[in-house]
């Protein structure tokens, strides 16, 4: 079946959705959405394995609550791609905002340049439900708060000297999951219940097929991504707040 | 030690000459308050809750348990519930924590208010003989209707209508997941709403398999940890409900223990075993009333505009302008939850003094929502602390559609408001996932009686509407000249807007 092309100019996103829904009903495997502007929603709670390319820019939730189709956009998108998404990839040829990958549960996003702030913020998995965030540049404050589960990985790319990060607040109340952040970070810049250390060559080999795909998906070469150091950032316990009260 | 025991809270006796050592106070206690040593039952108080199994069990009534035997010197400021929270926080330098509502002796509203009943003039209506309309929609109703009158008296209707949840009965169950109360519980209140023709919440616990043959009768809630949010899910639900506060605990998220997360809880909630389920205080993607907006259509737009999407929030002090704030972003519904709403586990501090109480809030939503002019974009759900069908009639009174109910229901099961939910030993097998507890609860039974009380208010609600002369719930909605406040103050009369019993 050939791509089916839909020009999206100037329209509202629920007839939009619709037409997606109706196309991957009568089997569509590929579409392509010319002149988006801000369109939300895109993709929200849609299923199946299409492959839906993106030519604008996306209004926010973009595959929110979707469950397993691919997205690629050719531009930048708003805020919290990926929100809820159950599986699926979202690959993002720009940056993103807010929220990206807000309380995600499987399923990949790849952005290739920076993001908003509270960015992975209560992702969670369950058994082979992992969902991945991959950040081509920064993030900013928040990354990773209250993080139950999955993989973040921030590659830092747009950064020269690979001076240590520092956003507030990374991965505070995390009790799951991972982070990893190429080159150091500040220590102020650690959230409550969580632990940084170098990332060693045993969990580097975990992340490396991630970055590897990454690679592949925006062409960058990584071999210098690869032999760069890594700092890894899990939670102290599965129960941060365990200690927290009493019983009256 | 330095503070060292505190008095007994319950003394629990055995009537020795009663007792014929059928061992079923051992048997039922959780709290490890019964031993049988030497052919005599030996007893720990100190273990004792007074969740009151033990008396249900026992044949021979040979069990009493009294409340603090010996207590501290009396003090009307520092009451001895004072004095043990100072004692346990200087020993631990931690947050307090508590089972069920609000505890504190705060005056109920509903119980300055009364009902009206005909006389002589505009008589009562016989509900025994008259059809009484109790059936209640909720959802967007349209301001007006465009109505078209062809040749031949034959009428068209042309304005379209948002799809309406259609209640029997405006008493629904609240929103308690599978998590904080066990699945037997669950599955009793889903049946008894599905039999009773109302909805049943699920709270944030996602929905358990077992339940999928009641869910044209669950409203499905999405909160800020989106536990167990899934298409499967939001499709399965009659309806969505997103909550942004409980009644309990405004402004605060809530923590499911770890201990409370076995196989079947990981499943739904979609997390690993053990680990505590986290719903932090606010939705990381709502941080204004547009951001509940974009949420509450991205709902819509995930099940194709077929589900109405309620959004609850606490009653805090100004309710009326966020709930205003609601009707607007698209919600076909909003619940508002009382200070006395119910709990597994909430932060003492904020359960006994954050927000207000509903009776209030509902009054000023209703007023605010008509003043401008957009009552009728939204239904209005009241709940937190609604106790008796008496409370239900006042409610509505005041403007609310419907209500949640929560411990009634779980009292209707058997609880005995112990509020001890939190340590999971619930002897009941409501507040447990321990599987031998969870066994005591016949959810057959159980549904019975949680059906039985939905029934009983209902006739009840049939007969006040009946002597008020009132054939129909619509009639009673927001109909305040059938109450009138008795002891309450001029400047509370105003924000209910009644008059006061005699005027």
């Amino acid at each position: 079946m050939p791509a089916m092309e839909i020009d999206a100019q100037g329209m509202h996103y629920t007839p939009l959705n619709q037409m997606i829904r109706r196309a991957v009903s009568e089997g569509a495997d590929e579409i392509i959405l010319r002149n988006i502007m801000g369109q939300r929603f895109i993709g929200d709670g849609l299923m199946g394995t299409v492959c839906i390319t993106v030519e604008g820019v996306p209004g926010g939730d973009l595959g929110m609550l979707m469950q397993g189709p691919t997205i690629i956009v050719h531009g930048n998108a708003d805020h919290a791609p990926g929100n809820t998404m159950d599986d699926g990839l979202i690959v993002i040829h720009g940056s993103s905002g807010d929220a990206t990958a807000h309380s995600m549960r499987g399923g990949r996003v790849y952005v290739r340049d920076d993001i908003g702030y509270r960015g992975g913020i209560h992702m969670k998995q369950y058994l082979d439900k992992r969902p991945v965030l991959i950040i081509g540049g920064d993030a900013h404050a928040f990354l990773g708060e209250y993080m139950a589960g999955g993989l973040i990985i921030m590659l830092r790319l747009g950064t020269e000297d690979l001076t240590p990060f520092a956003e507030m607040g990374i991965a505070s109340g995390i009790h799951g999951g991972e982070i990893f952040i190429r080159g150091g970070i500040e220590d102020w810049a650690l959230g409550f219940g969580s632990v940084c250390s170098p990332a060693d060559p045993p969990q580097m080999e975990t992340i490396r097929p991630y970055i590897l795909d990454f690679c592949r998906h925006f062409g960058l070469e990584a071999g210098p991504v690869l032999s760069s150091p890594f700092t890894r950032i899990a939670p102290v316990s599965t129960r941060p707040f365990a200690d927290k009260y009493t019983w009256e | 030690m330095i503070i060292g025991s505190r008095p007994l809270k319950y003394q629990v006796t055995v009537d020795h000459d009663h007792c014929m050592l059928c061992g079923r106070c051992v048997e039922n206690c959780s709290y490890s308050v019964y031993r049988m040593e030497d052919h005599r039952i030996r007893i720990n108080s100190r273990n004792c809750v007074a969740c009151h199994r033990c008396i249900s069990q026992c044949p021979r009534d040979a069990i009493t348990i009294t409340s603090r035997p010996c207590d501290y010197r009396p003090h009307p400021v520092w009451t001895d519930e004072i004095r043990e929270s100072i004692f346990k926080q200087a020993e631990s330098g931690k947050i307090l924590l508590g089972g069920m509502g609000n505890n504190m002796d705060y005056p109920i509203i509903f119980d300055r208010i009364v009902l009206d009943a005909c006389q002589v003039t505009n008589p009562s209506i016989d509900p025994l003989r008259e059809p009484m309309e109790l059936r209640t929609f909720i959802g967007k109703k349209p301001k007006r209707l465009d109505l078209h009158y062809r040749p031949g008296h034959d009428v068209e209707m042309r304005t379209s209508l948002v799809k309406n949840l259609q209640l029997e009965t405006p008493i629904m169950i609240g929103h308690m997941s599978y998590g904080a109360i066990s699945l037997n519980s669950h599955l009793a209140m889903a049946r008894a709403a599905s039999e009773c023709g109302t909805f049943m919440g699920t709270g944030e616990g996602g929905l358990y398999e077992a339940l999928y043959p009641y869910q044209d009768h669950m409203i499905v809630q999405v909160a800020s940890g989106r536990f167990g949010v899934d298409v499967n899910y939001l499709d399965r639900g009659a309806a969505i409900e997103i909550k942004i506060g409980q009644g309990a605990k405004p402004g605060i998220g809530g923590h499911l223990p770890g201990e409370k997360v076995c196989a079947n809880v990981s499943c739904t909630r979609m997390i690993p075993e053990g680990s505590d389920a986290i719903s932090p205080a606010p939705h990381h993607d709502i941080y204004s009333i547009e951001d509940l907006k974009q949420l509450v259509r991205s709902l819509k737009e995930a099940t194709e505009w077929k589900k109405p999407v309620f959004v609850k929030i606490a009653a805090v002090h100004n309710v009326a302008a966020i709930a205003a704030g609601i009707a607007r972003s698209g919600a076909d519904a909003v619940v508002i939850d009382g200070f006395r709403g119910g709990t597994g586990a909430a932060p003492s501090v904020f359960r006994n003094h954050v927000g207000i109480p509903i009776e209030a809030a509902i009054a000023a939503v209703d007023i605010k929502l008509r003043q401008q002019g957009i009552r009728n974009e939204v239904s209005i759900i009241a709940s937190g602390g609604i106790r008796q069908s008496a409370d239900v009639a006042k409610v509505i009174c005041l403007g609310a559609d419907a209500v949640y109910i929560g411990t009634a229901a779980l009292v209707a099961m058997g609880c005995r408001v112990c509020g001890t939910c939190y340590r999971g030993l619930c002897t009941w097998g409501i507040a447990t996932q321990r599987p031998d507890l969870v066994a005591r609860l016949n959810p057959d039974e159980a549904s019975r009686n949680v059906g039985n009380l939905i029934q009983a208010w209902t006739l009840e609600l049939a007969e006040l509407m009946g002597a008020a002369g009132i054939n129909s719930i619509e009639s009673l909605r927001g109909n305040r000249d059938r109450l009138r406040g008795y002891m309450l103050d001029q400047e509370m009369l105003k924000v209910l807007d009644i008059k006061p019993v005699g005027a």
